[in-house]
């Protein structure tokens, strides 16, 4: 399983293997946010939690369709499941290498991004916290619906569509914290359901991904 | 006919109508997609039972 | 008698077919009967005046919204467990009946809304977990469209239909919290029955029982839709291989 994931880094940051675009989006998305509402630096400040989180969301699901598709393309994934490892640990691996190479970044680029948008200073270390409890439930319920959509060609906007309403309590609850840590606020409560919701993903979802990919490859 | 709708005659009147043309889109839907595939059956059997 | 036996299609078929005409008819005499009754012949309420009876519509098909997917959700079980063919397709056939149901609650709670909160849209709890429902509702009839092979279609909705009916839970939770973060105080009570009565009542049970027959009807109709459809499938597929 180690090494399935070095394998899946290594894929990752080898040149085009998507490392760094989910960042570059993220950055871009975050730059045009002003753009789009005025230079205001008020309302920035005010906006900042949700539009990071939303950028993080979405760099997160540009990546998705990178799971899976390739090992499913050469084959390789019916080797996969084949192999003596569950299939559900093999899916938690690469959902792991796909939070370490697309969610992690994120997480550390948060901070800098956010002094563009004028983030209150206090909000600094609960949007970290926030990012750093919520994407690894992005990256686990986006391996689940790219394991749903792994066999059907194009499947990139119908992946978007199911993985998206999925993410809405991630993202209520994330943005909540940052927001709520922002106006210096009581964070508790929205972190413990933060980090419930990540933990139960990661429990859990494994599960579904692994059943979902063995009907897939039937 | 139509009784006293007082000042929300628009409003009411507008709910019923959104919503009585979206369930007749339904329906209509599902009974078109009923027929279409009630025929399509039919053609498909036939040929099958002259053919043999 | 078992629902088991109706996994086979042709039973299925044979013992709805005839009854199904019988449902329409009944769906749209009690739909009529109920919305008549509730368009012309209730009084307006004190407070809303005649928007009442806007409740006619709203309240079934918001019901309807949020059982059809739990219908959804047990018949997506049924397969799962016993591999029942029916059951796969009846799931199939709720989720547009659903999707609209959904976009007729919404729809019939914006209009109401305008006039009541001044405003077409809010981000009221219910609303918006409403509109997440119908997102899902979305996904998994894009999932359905999406994939060739049948069965494992009916696989794969099926699972998204277990998750998604654990996060739509989450999201109508995480909703909650999020609006009275946002607005302390300011609560909009959109519960109706606690003011509804006997005069509304009846004429909306009557359009429930239209509305729940309505569903029957469309569900069984589309399930007839979908058997028939893969029988052709497969004589087509047979008649390529002579």
């Amino acid at each position: 399983m180690k090494a399935l994931l070095l394998r899946d880094l290594k894929l990752a940051v080898r040149a085009g293997g998507g490392f760094g675009l989910g960042l570059a989006f993220f950055l871009i998305v975050v730059v045009l946010v002003p753009f789009g509402v005025g230079p205001e630096s008020g309302l920035l400040s005010r906006i900042a939690p949700g539009v990071l989180w939303i950028g993080a969301l979405l760099a997160c699901l540009l990546s998705l369709d990178r799971i899976f598709a390739l090992d499913w393309e050469d084959g390789s994934l019916d080797l996969l499941a084949t192999a003596p490892v569950p299939l559900e640990g093999i899916v938690t691996m690469k959902a792991l290498a796909h939070w370490l190479t697309t969610g992690l970044p994120l997480v550390l680029a948060a901070p800098a991004l956010a002094i563009l948008l004028n983030l209150p200073t206090e909000g600094f270390v609960w949007l970290v916290v926030s990012l750093g409890a919520g994407t690894p439930a992005l990256s686990v319920i986006g391996t689940f619906g790219a394991a749903l959509t792994v066999g059907i060609k194009r499947g990139g906007l119908l992946l978007s569509l199911l993985v998206l309403p999925l993410y809405v309590p991630t993202l209520i609850f994330g943005a909540e914290v940052a927001r709520r840590g922002a106006e210096g606020m009581a964070t508790q409560v929205p972190v413990l359901m933060l980090a419930g919701i990540t933990f139960a993903a990661v429990a859990l979802l494994p599960f579904a991904s692994a059943a979902v990919l063995r009907i897939n490859l039937r | 006919m139509i009784p006293d709708l007082g000042k929300y005659a628009d409003t009411v009147l507008s709910a019923y109508a959104a919503s009585l043309v979206l369930m007749a889109a339904l329906v209509v839907f599902y009974i078109y997609r009923s027929r279409k595939s009630r025929r399509a059956l039919e053609q498909i059997e036939q040929r099958m039972r002259r053919d043999g | 008698m078992s629902i088991w036996e109706y996994a086979n299609p042709k039973k299925f078929m044979d013992t709805t077919g005839p009854v199904l005409p019988w449902i329409g008819a009944l769906a749209a005499v009690l739909l009529v009967v109920g919305l008549f009754w509730g368009f012309f012949l209730t009084p307006d309420d004190y407070r809303q005046g005649s928007t009442v009876k806007i409740i006619y519509l709203h309240v079934p098909s918001a019901f309807l919204a949020i059982n059809a997917w739990f219908m959804m959700l047990v018949a997506s079980l049924i397969w799962l467990i016993r591999r029942h063919h029916v059951s796969a397709l009846a799931a199939k056939a709720a989720a547009p009946v659903g999707a609209t149901m959904t976009v007729i609650a919404l729809v019939t709670g914006a209009i109401w809304g305008q006039p009541m909160w001044g405003t077409w849209w809010e981000w009221d709890p219910r609303l918006t977990s409403f509109l997440v429902l119908f997102l899902f509702y979305l996904g998994y009839m894009a999932l359905w469209g999406a994939i060739e092979n049948d069965d494992t279609a009916a696989d794969l909705t099926s699972i998204l239909c277990l998750v998604g009916s654990v996060f739509a839970i989450l999201s109508r939770y995480a909703v909650n919290f999020w609006n009275q973060g946002l607005h302390q105080g300011a609560s909009l009570s959109m519960d109706k029955e606690e003011n509804v009565a006997d005069v509304f009542w009846v004429p909306l049970l009557v359009c429930m029982g239209a509305f729940v027959l309505l569903f029957l009807y469309l569900v069984l109709t589309g399930t007839h839709t979908e058997i028939r459809a893969r029988r052709t499938r497969a004589l087509l597929a047979r008649e390529r291989m002579s």
